[in-house]
């Protein structure tokens, strides 16, 4: 019995280009609990993808180890890597369908390469039809199917080889946000009914949120910040964390960029107290009042968390009893001053 | 020449002519298409990289193709002659394609292959499908469409080589252009051969559209 489904450890991966050495990766050390949702998530050319396909394979690291189910991967020959890979199904951005075979087609595939007799095969994959919502699509090539039904033709080949583990890599990035959505919710559904541990490698905030009980956060190829979703996000510690998860783009540009004041602080609720007025009561027993630049409630894991940049007093002494009243309440408080401002001007430059 | 000679006559050229194009695709497909195949695999971005074997196989590719026809059925003559016994006729001349075509179908099907989308075969190398389950189940039944053009084109090029070959004593139409048309005057042969020509290439060139299309699913 092995606590984890996923080990890597000192993993490392350098690539030789035409311009030297790229070090993709740098001594990843990562454990994925069996059930888990675990979310990776960094910017693009953060190492991402790398990372994840080091976990099967298809990226062989130049240095560590990948342990699959107590099963040391790296050092494998061929024949028995792709034993194991049979049980670790992926999903991709581009969905990489076979264009020249039917949605039933494609779903048998996985298990034609196992051997699995032909008509074995097809009742398997017909019930998977039924699992990701396409029984009338069975017969339609990849070229008759929209961008989330192909997404879930590819989830159900993943499902075909019953896999203890699905890697998605930006399975959603492709997609509206409305797709996006449903797909979420059906991967969702497939890790709690069925157990399988979902990697989800995304660039999106909202993807960790919607899907992820734990997430790492990787940038420069190194993992910067990790652990349950919702700590992460109430307390984030790293610089890249603070740049995916405070409220950005345009938003931020509403809750930081139009004003000079330096007291903006990040409000972070959880259940305990998202629904409790704590600010309006703030307000009326300090008798200060305070601006808004940007408030959201979402659903974060299991939890509900809201978010909220405000400005405090201008007062210095009232700034100090507002804070200290909003962490009595139990709101997480992050001064935003001189972070935020360093974040934008890093984006500025780039 | 009486109408009846010159139907039997032209009948006789038509059927070497498909018979020699016909059997000279078949075994330069029979070698071209392995080695195409094996190009693909063991190429930088193959699913086995190999390169001394990409290297050589490509340069002998490479410097058969830069050969003309004419002159590497020429410099092959003695060689055939050797082995099959005799130098002219349907049999030297299929010979002589077979030399000159494969590595131009090893090429096409080269082709062909690269068209294949690497995240498909990079999902079945996730699945853990052997390279040669990749081979034979991803890439050449994705490509199947495109393979179905290149034969189509492969074939059409073997016979006009077939008819060059006429020059030389091979057997077939274009021979029958050469001793009839040019040699002895009679342009009305001459232009009847063209006309057989033209209406083979457009039957080649027609299947092989439509049995392209008929093997593709992208269809919306």
């Amino acid at each position: 019995m092995t606590e984890n489904i996923i080990s890597l450890q000192g993993v490392t991966k350098e690539f030789e280009t035409r311009n030297g050495k790229v070090v993709a990766l740098k001594d990843i050390n990562l454990d994925i609990a069996p059930g888990d949702a675990y979310g990776i998530i960094g910017l693009s050319g953060a190492g991402k993808s790398t990372l994840v396909r080091t976990i099967n394979l298809l990226e062989q690291p130049t240095e560590g180890k990948v342990i699959f189910d107590g099963s040391l991967l790296t050092g494998l020959n061929s024949r028995e890597l792709n034993l194991h890979r049979r049980k670790i199904s992926m999903i991709f951005q581009q969905f990489n369908l076979l264009m020249q075979r039917d949605a039933i087609g494609n779903i048998c595939f996985p298990l034609e390469i196992a051997g699995v007799p032909k008509s074995e095969a097809r009742a398997k994959a017909e019930e998977l039809l039924k699992v990701v919502d396409l029984e009338d699509r069975a017969h339609s090539y990849p070229s008759q199917l929209s961008g989330g039904q192909k997404q879930r033709v590819a989830i159900a080949r993943a499902l075909a080889s019953d896999p203890d583990v699905i890697l998605c890599d930006e399975a959603t990035s492709a997609l509206d946000p409305k797709t996006t959505r449903s797909i979420l919710k059906l991967l969702k559904k497939i890790n709690e009914e069925r157990g399988i541990t979902l990697v989800v490698i995304t660039h999106e905030m909202d993807v960790i949120r919607q899907i992820c009980t734990k997430v790492a956060v990787i940038e420069n190829g190194e993992i910067v910040e990790r652990g349950d979703v919702g700590e992460v996000f109430a307390k984030p510690k790293s610089k890249a964390a603070r740049r995916l998860f405070f409220p950005d783009g345009r938003d931020r540009e509403t809750a930081v960029g139009r004003t000079s004041t330096r007291n903006r602080v990040r409000l972070v609720f959880d259940e305990s107290n998202a629904y409790k007025p704590i600010i309006a009561n703030m307000i009326t027993e300090l008798g200060a009042p305070v601006n808004f630049f940007y408030a959201d409630l979402d659903v974060l894991g299991n939890k509900q968390k809201g978010q909220m940049v405000i400005c405090l007093s201008e007062d210095r002494a009232m700034a100090e009893k507002q804070k200290e009243y909003l962490r009595r309440e139990r709101v997480e408080v992050t001064e935003l001053t001189d972070d935020i401002d360093d974040l934008l001007q890093e984006e500025g430059e780039a | 020449m009486d109408t009846h000679t010159l139907v039997s006559l032209l009948w006789e050229g038509t059927l070497q002519t498909l018979y020699m194009t016909l059997v000279a695709t078949l075994v330069s497909y029979l070698i071209g298409l392995p080695v195409g195949v094996s190009l693909i695999v063991t190429g930088p971005n193959g699913i086995r990289p190999v390169g001394i074997y990409n290297k050589i196989m490509g340069f002998i590719v490479n410097v058969v193709r830069s050969v003309p026809f004419l002159i590497l059925m020429i410099a092959c003559m003695p060689y055939i002659r050797k082995i099959i016994g005799t130098g002219i006729g349907t049999s030297a001349t299929t010979a002589a394609l077979i030399i000159a075509a494969w590595p131009f179908v090893a090429r096409m099907v080269e082709q062909s292959l690269l068209e294949v989308d690497p995240g498909v075969i990079e999902a079945a190398q996730a699945m853990g499908a052997s390279n040669m389950q990749i081979v034979l189940k991803v890439l050449l039944l994705e490509a199947r469409p495109s393979l179905m053009n290149g034969a189509a084109v492969a074939t059409i090029t073997i016979l006009g080589y077939s008819a060059m070959a006429g020059t030389l004593g091979g057997g077939g139409l274009g021979d029958i252009a050469i001793r009839y048309g040019h040699y002895r005057f009679q342009p009305t042969i001459m232009w009847i051969t063209i006309v057989v020509l033209v209406i083979l290439v457009q039957i080649m060139q027609e299947i092989g559209i439509k049995a392209a299309a008929k093997l593709d699913n992208r269809i919306s």
